[in-house]
């Protein structure tokens, strides 16, 4: 009884920090966004579903949604068909190569975001030098899908190393196996490799998705939202509501809706891993 | 041979961006409107000044505060978890997977709060207590699964030597962790050194600024100093760039540690 209960002290702080610091705020969140609440107002009135039937009618809201979602898909689609290549590329590669790629993935994405801001600058930018008649970051198209460039370049090393992990564990002798059968490099790839790598495509999707959903920093570095919204997610949406306006109340409901939106996300592609298994 | 040229379209996709960035930061500013710089200065650098000095000891404080943390909290809970018998373990483990999970901006409005009325609002203690919490569920994975590989026999032989659990923990099996607590010690630091949102909601003295809000948030008098914020962003990544050259294997392997073990 003793060695329990000096287990579950090891554990304590741990747990507290867990539910202080995390599950409690969540549910914190929900309250608050049951309110009207400015913050230099300090005025807190309960107001029940009322900023959730605003959010509802809020084209604001829906567009910062669309747009995370073309965000979340795209990116997440491209770096897995970038990330691929990479992995069979870092299986055969040195430690060098590999650290190579790790880089982009280990630099704050603010700093990278900033990098990339100076690449599109429309004065002296190298990409707009290469391509004089691109406006990067000045029209509502171009301007997301640079955005979708810099998360590609920052996160696709992560999705090769998982990947990477995944063509590892494949032993050789199915591929001897299936030389022997007489099967083509690319009838392997197609019928040994990418079977035996579902589940951690899956997984890089699941960790991928999750991640991208919540874009925040290269976002609000590259464009704060800009031009006319167009890339704006609801990361950001519910910061500047928040921080910017004040408004803890509806900052808080797009918080949750945010919230709400990735957990329903996260049990997809839990009940499609479990499928798989 | 045949992997020359993917190898190199890799390398100049991921590599190139950086290497521009490196040669912007040594390029005379009022030379920024030509094709390439006639010479190399070293002056964006020292315009960076105090303000961004500043910036780098912020981050390397709330990195280093987070890191402690996180591994001492994480550490014995991990041992805990792996080795130890108590109610809710496996509950303690899913859940922490879980609020990795959690979008960041799901918590900042009642943790502004709650460090406004602690008075940690504008601290850099008062980033360490998020960074942390949102740092343990790596830390929480990576330790426990090192943890459960060592035998059982070796918490055995501890307790018939007359340990209790936890000093079984402290004089036995970490002094064995290190390569675990190494792996997540570096992982830790990159995710507190790169964090911008928490830092740019909870922070409003400049003075106090993190890197990521310092390079996020810099402006010139007129136009962006674009040699200088290349100049700041060189100084955020050679850090990284060490960490990452030194410890490749390690981090690769934390950071897939969870996704093979599963």
């Amino acid at each position: 009884m003793r060695a329990r209960r000096q287990a579950a002290l090891m554990a304590a702080p741990a747990a507290a920090l867990l539910v202080g610091v995390a599950v409690l705020p969540v549910l914190a969140a929900v309250w608050l966004s049951l309110h009207r609440s400015i913050l230099i107002f300090h005025e807190e009135q309960f107001t029940g579903l009322s900023n959730f039937r605003f959010l509802l009618s809020d084209a604001r809201f829906w567009s910062a949604l669309r747009t995370t979602a073309y965000f979340t898909a795209v990116a997440v689609a491209v770096e897995l068909a970038l990330g691929l290549p990479v992995a069979m590329l870092l299986r055969r590669g040195s430690g060098l190569l590999r650290s190579a790629v790790l880089l982009p993935w280990a630099i704050p994405t603010a700093v990278s975001a900033r990098m990339w801001a100076w690449l599109f600058n429309p004065d002296y930018g190298l990409l707009h030098r290469l391509a004089p008649r691109i406006d990067w970051l000045g029209s509502p198209w171009t301007a997301l899908h640079a955005a979708i460039l810099v998360d590609v370049w920052k996160t696709t090393p992560f999705v090769a190393l998982i990947l990477l992990a995944g063509l590892s564990a494949i032993p050789e002798d199915v591929y001897e196996a299936a030389r022997v059968d007489g099967a083509g490099r690319m009838r392997i790839f197609a019928t040994v490799t990418l079977p035996l790598l579902r589940p951690m495509v899956l997984l890089a999707l699941l960790f991928r998705s999750l991640d991208a959903f919540r874009v925040f920093d290269a976002i609000y570095v590259l464009t704060e939202g800009g031009p006319a919204n167009a890339t704006e997610t609801l990361s950001i949406y519910a910061y500047k509501t928040l921080m910017r306006s004040g408004d803890f109340g509806y900052g808080s409901a797009l918080s949750v809706a945010t919230f709400a939106c990735v957990l329903l996300l996260g049990l997809g592609w839990l009940r499609a891993l479990g499928r798989e298994r | 041979m045949r992997r020359a040229l993917p190898t190199a379209a890799v390398l100049v996709f991921f590599l190139g961006p950086l290497a521009w960035q490196v040669l912007t930061s040594f390029w005379p500013e009022p030379e920024l409107t030509r094709p390439i710089p006639h010479a190399l200065t070293l002056a964006n650098y020292a315009g960076l000044g105090g303000s961004f000095a500043r910036a780098v000891l912020s981050s390397l404080v709330v990195a280093a505060g987070t890191t402690a943390v996180c591994l001492s909290v994480g550490a014995s809970a991990a041992f805990a978890i792996a080795k130890l018998e108590f109610r809710g373990r496996s509950l303690l483990l899913g859940g922490a997977l879980a609020i990795s999970m959690f979008p960041p901006i799901a918590t900042v409005s009642p943790l502004y709060l709650l460090l406004r009325a602690v008075g940690l609002r504008d601290t850099l203690a008062g980033l360490v207590l998020p960074y942390a919490t949102f740092a343990l569920p790596l830390t929480l994975w990576l330790m426990t699964s090192f943890f459960r590989a060592l035998p059982d026999e070796i918490y055995r032989a501890a307790l018939v030597d007359g340990c209790t659990p936890w000093q079984a923990f402290v004089h036995v099996f970490l002094p064995l962790s290190w390569p675990a607590l190494a792996t997540s010690a570096i992982l830790v630091f990159i995710f507190s050194w790169n964090e911008l949102l928490y830092a740019l909601s909870f922070i409003s003295t400049p003075a106090k600024r993190t890197i990521p809000v310092a390079i996020a948030l810099f402006a010139g008098e007129h136009v962006e100093p674009w040699g200088q914020i290349a100049a700041a962003s060189v100084v955020a990544t050679v850090p990284l760039a060490l960490l990452t050259l030194a410890f490749q294997r390690r981090i690769v392997a934390g950071l897939t540690a969870g996704a093979v073990k599963e």
